[in-house]
C-alpha cells in the first residue's frame, strides 16, 4: 500500500525564522536529524521541498479567464508544509512514521492519504 | 428464541471474523455470511440443526464467496483468494477455524475511525445488530447510519487498516480505545435502551475470553455485570430509584457473582486503573451497609486520576453518605458543571441534609430545568414535593 504523507506545518518553527532561532542548537540539530532518518527510512521516497506559502501564487479559471491571487489556497498557516510518499504495509505502518516527522510534534500535523489502486 | 435466532447471535461475531480473516474484504464477508444464515433458515428446520452450526455456517459462507468470486474474476485479483483450493461440500473442522474476534475488533476500533463509525461497526459485526437497529439505538435516521457504516468499511479497504492484534507496543492504546468503544455502548444501553447494555456485556465477555491476562478487560466486564445486575431495580413507576431504596430482591445475584469473580481476576492480575476501581466502586455499593469512607476514598482517588468533574460529584454524593456532609458540599460548590443536573441535584440532597430548605428548593428547581430523561424529572420533582410537607 502507497501513502501520500502531507505535512502541514501549522506553528511549527521553519529554519530563518525568529521561533527557528529561539530552538536550541540542540534541538535544530535534532529536527535536521529526525528528516534525514525519515527520509532514509526504507520505503520512503522523499518530496521535493517547497519555498514557503507566501510565495505561492493560487490559479482559478472562470468564464474562461485565468485568474490569479497571491498566496496558498489556504490560510498560509494551513498551507502545506511537504510531503513524500510512503510504501508500508498497513496504515499502522504509515501512521508509526507520521509521529516521527518533526513536525507533528512541533505545532504542526501530518495527513496520512492512501494512493488510489497502490 | 429460535434455535436459529440463538446460534445468530452466539455465532455471527465469530463466522465474519472468520470470513474477514479468510477473504480479506468486510463487504464480501458480510454478504456471504448474511447468505450463509439465510440458508440456515430455509434447510436446518426441515433438515435439521448441523452438529457443528460454526462450522457448518463457514464452510457455506466461504463455499458461496468463493463461487462469487469465480462469476466476478475482477474481485478475485482484489482478495486473499487466488491461492484458495476448490470449494468442497466437506465441512471444514471446527478446531480449525481460528477464532479472529480480536482481529476484527481491534480493526472496528482503530483509531483512525471515527469514535462513532467506531461504535456502529463493532455492533455491527461484533454484535451482529443491523443497520437499522443501530440507527434506532442511536436516535439517527437509518440513512445516516448506512452511510456510516459505508463510509468506515471503506477507509479500512482504502487506507489499508490491519485486521490483525496490535503488536505489544500499540497495544496499550488500542485496548484502552476498544474499551473505551464498550464502555459507551453499556453507557447508552445504561440509561435507559436495555439491548444495548447486554450487546455491550456480551463484548465484555467474549474479549475477557479472548485476552484473560488483560485486567482492564476483567474490571471493565466486572463493571458492566455489577452496575447491570441492579437494572431491574432502579426504575419503579416511571421514576429512578436510590440505591438506599431499592428493592433488592430484583437484583440479579448471580449476575453479582460474575462481576465479582471478574473483579478479582482483575485484582489478581494486577489491575489498578480506572476500570478496576470503577468496578471496585460498583462492588461495594451493592454491600447491605455500603462502606461509604471506603467508597469515598475510592472516588477521590479517581478523581485525582482522571480529572473528571463528574467523578468528583460522585465523590461528594459519597462523601456526604459518609456523613462529611459540609465537606460534600464545598466539593460541589467548587464543580464548574452549571449544565449538569446531576450537580443540582446533588446539591439540593446535600442541602436538604443540612436543613437548608430554601436553598434545596432553588437547586432543585435548577436541576428540574436541565433534566430530561422522564423517569429522573419524576423523581426529582417528588424529592422536591416532600421538602414542601
Amino acid at each position: 500500500m502507497k501513502y501520500l504523507l502531507l505535512i502541514q506545518h501549522g506553528d511549527t518553527p521553519t529554519p530563518g525564522t525568529d521561533p527557528w532561532n529561539r530552538l536550541s542548537e540542540e534541538e535544530q540539530q535534532a529536527v535536521y536529524a529526525d528528516y534525514q532518518a525519515i527520509n532514509q527510512t526504507p520505503g520512503v521516497t522523499p518530496g521535493a521541498w517547497m519555498e514557503g506559502p507566501e510565495t505561492a501564487t493560487t490559479v482559478r479559471v472562470q468564464d474562461g479567464r485565468t485568474l490569479t491571487t497571491d498566496g496558498p489556497f489556504v490560510a498560509v498557516k494551513e498551507a502545506l508544509g511537504g510531503y513524500l510518499f510512503f510504501e508500508a504495509a498497513d496504515l499502522d505502518a504509515a501512521i508509526e512514521l507520521a509521529s516521527r516527522i518533526p513536525a507533528a510534534r512541533l505545532g504542526g500535523a501530518i495527513e496520512v492519504r492512501p494512493l488510489k489502486g497502490q | 428464541m429460535t434455535v436459529l435466532e440463538q446460534v445468530f447471535r452466539d455465532e455471527w461475531g465469530r463466522v465474519l471474523a472468520a470470513l474477514i480473516g479468510f477473504l480479506g474484504d468486510f463487504d464480501l464477508a458480510e454478504e456471504a455470511a448474511q447468505e450463509a444464515f439465510a440458508i440456515a433458515a430455509e434447510r436446518w428446520p426441515r433438515d435439521g440443526t448441523p452438529a457443528s452450526p460454526r462450522a457448518w455456517l463457514v464452510t457455506t459462507a466461504r463455499n458461496r464467496a468463493i463461487d462469487r468470486i469465480r462469476r466476478e474474476r475482477t474481485l478475485a485479483a482484489k482478495t486473499r483468494l487466488l491461492d484458495v483450493p476448490e470449494a468442497t461440500e466437506d465441512e471444514v473442522d471446527e478446531t480449525t477455524i481460528p477464532d479472529e474476534r480480536l482481529e476484527l475488533i481491534f480493526t472496528c476500533c482503530h483509531p483512525s475511525l471515527a469514535l462513532d463509525a467506531q461504535v456502529a461497526l463493532t455492533l455491527r459485526t461484533l454484535g451482529g445488530l443491523t443497520t437499522d437497529e443501530i440507527a434506532r439505538a442511536f436516535l439517527v435516521p437509518d440513512e445516516t447510519m448506512a452511510k456510516r457504516l459505508v463510509r468506515a468499511k471503506r477507509k479500512i479497504k482504502a487506507a489499508a487498516i490491519p485486521f490483525r492484534v496490535p503488536p505489544e507496543h500499540l497495544l496499550p492504546d488500542r485496548l484502552a480505545a476498544v474499551l473505551a468503544v464498550v464502555y459507551l455502548i453499556f453507557n447508552e444501553g445504561y440509561g435507559g435502551r436495555g439491548d444495548l447494555a447486554a450487546d455491550a456485556i456480551r463484548l465484555g465477555r467474549a474479549l475477557a475470553e479472548l485476552m484473560p491476562d488483560e485486567p482492564d478487560v476483567q474490571a471493565l466486564l466486572a463493571l458492566m455485570l455489577l452496575n447491570d445486575a441492579r437494572r431491574d431495580a432502579r426504575f419503579a413507576d416511571g421514576a429512578i430509584v436510590l440505591l438506599a431504596e431499592q428493592d433488592r430482591s430484583l437484583w440479579d445475584d448471580r449476575q453479582i457473582a460474575l462481576g465479582r469473580e471478574a473483579l478479582d481476576r482483575a485484582l489478581a492480575l494486577g489491575g489498578r486503573d480506572a476500570y478496576v476501581v470503577q468496578a471496585a466502586i460498583a462492588a461495594l455499593h451493592l454491600e447491605e451497609h455500603p462502606d461509604w469512607p471506603q467508597i469515598a476514598a475510592l472516588y477521590g482517588e479517581l478523581a485525582r486520576r482522571t480529572g473528571s468533574e463528574v467523578v468528583s460529584l460522585n465523590h461528594a454524593a459519597a462523601m456526604a453518605e459518609a456523613g462529611e456532609v459540609v465537606a460534600a458540599l464545598s466539593l460541589v460548590d467548587g464543580l464548574t458543571l452549571d449544565r449538569y443536573h446531576y450537580l443540582h441535584a446533588t446539591r439540593a440532597e446535600l442541602l436538604r441534609r443540612l436543613d437548608r430548605p430554601e436553598d434545596a428548593r432553588t437547586s432543585y428547581d435548577r436541576a428540574l430545568e436541565l433534566v430530561h430523561a422522564d423517569e429522573e424529572r419524576r423523581f426529582l420533582e417528588r424529592r422536591r414535593a416532600e421538602l414542601e410537607d
